[in-house]
């Protein structure tokens, strides 16, 4: 048996570094670095322990602009067979529902898969949409929060989903998607080899053109997407004391009777 | 004569168990003040297994002038396909304008797909919803861990918005309201769906509820850490809390994580201790009411979002608190 996995893989800057504007409210992405999505490292982690215990084959899958392209490298020294970016300037501007559309079509292209996998949510965006939207447009189910794969055979999946209320142990048969929290696994760093490697292997970069049949270009990018950013604002930090001790004699009576105040004690 | 109304609000409830979850109440109360902006009539859709009428009925009270009601072992559990088939379905026949639904783990994992399925906008995680002077919706949610807010708006019908637990206010209960309970047929999908085989692990700590919240971090050193914390929880009527470092670690289980990949929480009082305060702790409590930092770096981050804050090994500072808190109590009474 051999499972043939995809694992979607969005490029983020990393969110320790990147400045914004308070004025204009702007992201200066050129201010950081831009890494695979921590979450998406889980994935990938998790599509490689199961390829590595029954075989398979493992397509990393993105939509972003060129420079994606050394997210998705990254994607192949950690593990991925084989790599695709979804590059058109049409697909600019996308919300997650023409995100997940133009995704799914790409998918579509691909055809044969059993399990797609995702993180939880990314660091920028931050919706945790895309998943759950491309399962739908594919007609597949999803399971989200995915804190545990128990077990996995040719047909089906078992999987541990944090739902609010409980854990959920869920079977499902391929294909289906799972996106998964950063308690799945502990993804590991690749070796100089892996990354020598990956730096030489080629990732295949699809236009709209090459979607031609799985996509109406109506539905992509800015103007196919629903919701737009109206405004982004910095927000006001609420207004804190800031009363700091040095000694706690002097703040214990303070916080003392900020507990009393707040009837604590 | 029925009265007329230019706007439909949809409020899917959660129901659980035996009763709602109070997220259901919250949209209600912000779905209420919706309507009133926009001559709109609210809806509540209930779907659940073993649903009273007298439930039904509380919905009313805080705002609904009619309750679709589902009920069916169909929604027994936290099926998505089984509530996307119906509500889809609903969607169609009833057309609402303004679908809210909770920023739960159920509703951010049914509401993108009953969106992608209706073909329309999906606004994740909202803190605020207002209406602009073009009577549109706009919808404020944080983005880039929690460093922005985005406001969002929706071009397509109807407009979709999950929202946060704990941030919109619960309106007045009216006895006196009356609305219609409708009650619906539940369809079985015949789509290819997942099985749930399992549950375990039931929640007995939703760490949002709390109002007073003792973290812990890694300068807690050891699990036994959280034996002082919980000590000082408990005298002060809270929950222990923790920042991601001692949960993969070990030293506790994850649903007392606060964080961006945790809880997001906003208690009266949140006190951390050795948390150096990284943006992404700070995006799942800085809204707090009250924070207080104890921490022996000066420069540690998390002083700076502190009301008060302790310079000082927390080992040395909490037993103190304790032993004073407990002085006062005794004195009191
Ligand atoms: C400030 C801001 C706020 C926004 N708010 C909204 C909103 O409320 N609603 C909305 O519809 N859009 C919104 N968007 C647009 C949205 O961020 C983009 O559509 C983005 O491309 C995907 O969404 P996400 O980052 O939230 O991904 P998520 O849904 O959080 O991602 C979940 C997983 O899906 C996969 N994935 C996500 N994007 C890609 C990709 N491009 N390629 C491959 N895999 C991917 C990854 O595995 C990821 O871990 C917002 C954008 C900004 C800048
Ligand atoms: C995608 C992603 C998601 C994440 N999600 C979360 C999340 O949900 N929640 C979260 O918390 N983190 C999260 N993190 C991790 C985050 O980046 C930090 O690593 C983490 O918050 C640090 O935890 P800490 O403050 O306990 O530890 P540290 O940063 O190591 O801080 C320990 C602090 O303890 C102080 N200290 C040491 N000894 C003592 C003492 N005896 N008395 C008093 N103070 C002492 C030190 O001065 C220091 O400031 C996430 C990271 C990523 C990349």
């Amino acid at each position: 048996m051999a499972l043939k996995i995809i694992v979607l893989i969005k490029q983020v800057p990393d969110i320790e570094k990147v400045r914004f504007d308070v004025e204009t409210g702007r992201i200066d992405r050129s201010s950081a670095p831009a890494e695979i999505n921590p979450f998406d490292l889980n994935a990938l982690e998790a599509a490689v322990q199961i390829k590595e215990k029954v075989g398979g084959h493992i397509i990393g899958l993105s939509m972003g602009p060129p420079q994606a392209v050394s997210a998705l490298k990254d994607a192949m020294a950690r593990g991925a067979d084989e790599a695709i970016l979804l590059e058109d300037k049409m697909f600019a501007g996308a919300d997650t529902w023409a995100t997940s559309y133009t995704l799914a079509a790409a998918i579509k292209k691909i055809g044969v898969y059993d399990l797609i996998l995702c993180g939880e949510k990314t660091v920028d965006g931050d919706t945790g949409q895309v998943g759950a939207e491309v399962a739908e447009q594919l007609n597949i189910p999803h399971v989200y929060y995915v804190s545990r794969i128990v077990d996995f055979n040719e047909k089906n999946i078992t999987v541990v989903s944090e739902m609010d209320d409980a854990s959920y142990t869920i079977e499902a048969a391929y294909p289906v998607l799972i996106s998964v929290t950063k308690d799945v696994n502990k993804p590991r760093l690749p070796t100089l080899k892996d990354k020598l490697r990956a730096m030489k292997s080629e990732v295949k970069v699809w236009h709209a053109s090459d979607l031609d049949g799985f996509v109406d270009l109506n539905c992509v990018g800015y103007f196919g997407s629903p919701t737009n950013v109206h405004k982004v604002v910095i927000p006001q930090e609420r207004y804190r004391a800031g009363k700091i001790f040095r000694n706690l004699d002097e703040g214990l009576e303070d916080i003392l009777n900020l507990l009393r105040d707040k009837r604590l004690i | 004569m029925e009265k007329s109304y230019k706007n439909k609000i949809f409020v899917l409830t959660e129901f659980r168990g035996e009763k709602f979850h109070p997220i259901s109440f919250e949209l209600l109360g912000k779905g209420k003040e919706i309507a009133e902006k926009l001559e709109g009539e609210l809806c509540a859709i209930v779907m659940g297994n073993h649903v009273s009428r007298d439930s039904c009925n509380a919905l009313i009270y805080y705002g609904a002038e009619r309750v679709f009601l589902y009920d069916s072992q169909l929604f027994s559990e936290p099926n998505v396909i089984n509530f996307k088939h119906n509500l889809v379905k609903l969607v169609q026949e009833e057309k609402p304008d303004i679908i809210l639904i909770g920023a739960t783990h159920f509703g951010r994992s049914l509401a993108p797909r009953v969106a992608a399925a209706l073909k329309t906008g999906l606004t994740a995680d909202c803190i605020d919803l207002e209406v602009d002077e073009k009577g549109e919706l706009i919808q404020i949610r944080p983005a880039f861990t929690g460093n922005i807010l985005a406001h969002i708006k929706t071009k397509t019908k109807p407009v979709m918005t999950t929202v946060r637990y704990k941030v919109m206010n619960v309106g007045k209960m009216d006895l006196e309201r009356r609305g219609s309970i409708i009650v619906r047929e539940a369809e079985e999908p015949i789509e290819r769906n997942v099985k749930f085989v399992g549950k375990y692990g039931v929640r007995k700590l939703n760490i949002a509820d709390a109002e007073v919240i003792v973290s812990g971090g890694r300068g807690l050193g050891s699990p036994e850490g959280f034996n002082l914390l919980k000590e000082l929880a408990d005298l002060l009527g809270g929950v222990v809390g923790s920042s991601r470092t001692p949960v993969d670690e070990g030293w506790i289980g994850k649903e007392h994580q606060v964080g961006f990949s945790g809880n997001t929480v906003k208690p009266k009082l949140y006190i951390a201790c050795g948390i150096s305060g990284s943006p992404q702790h700070l995006a799942g409590m800085k809204d707090s009411e009250t924070i207080i930092a104890i921490n022996v770096d000066p420069s540690a981050p998390i002083f700076k979002v502190a009301d008060y804050g302790i310079v000082g090994d927390l080992y040395q500072i909490i037993p103190l608190m304790i032993k004073e808190i407990k002085a006062r109590k005794v004195n009191k009474s």
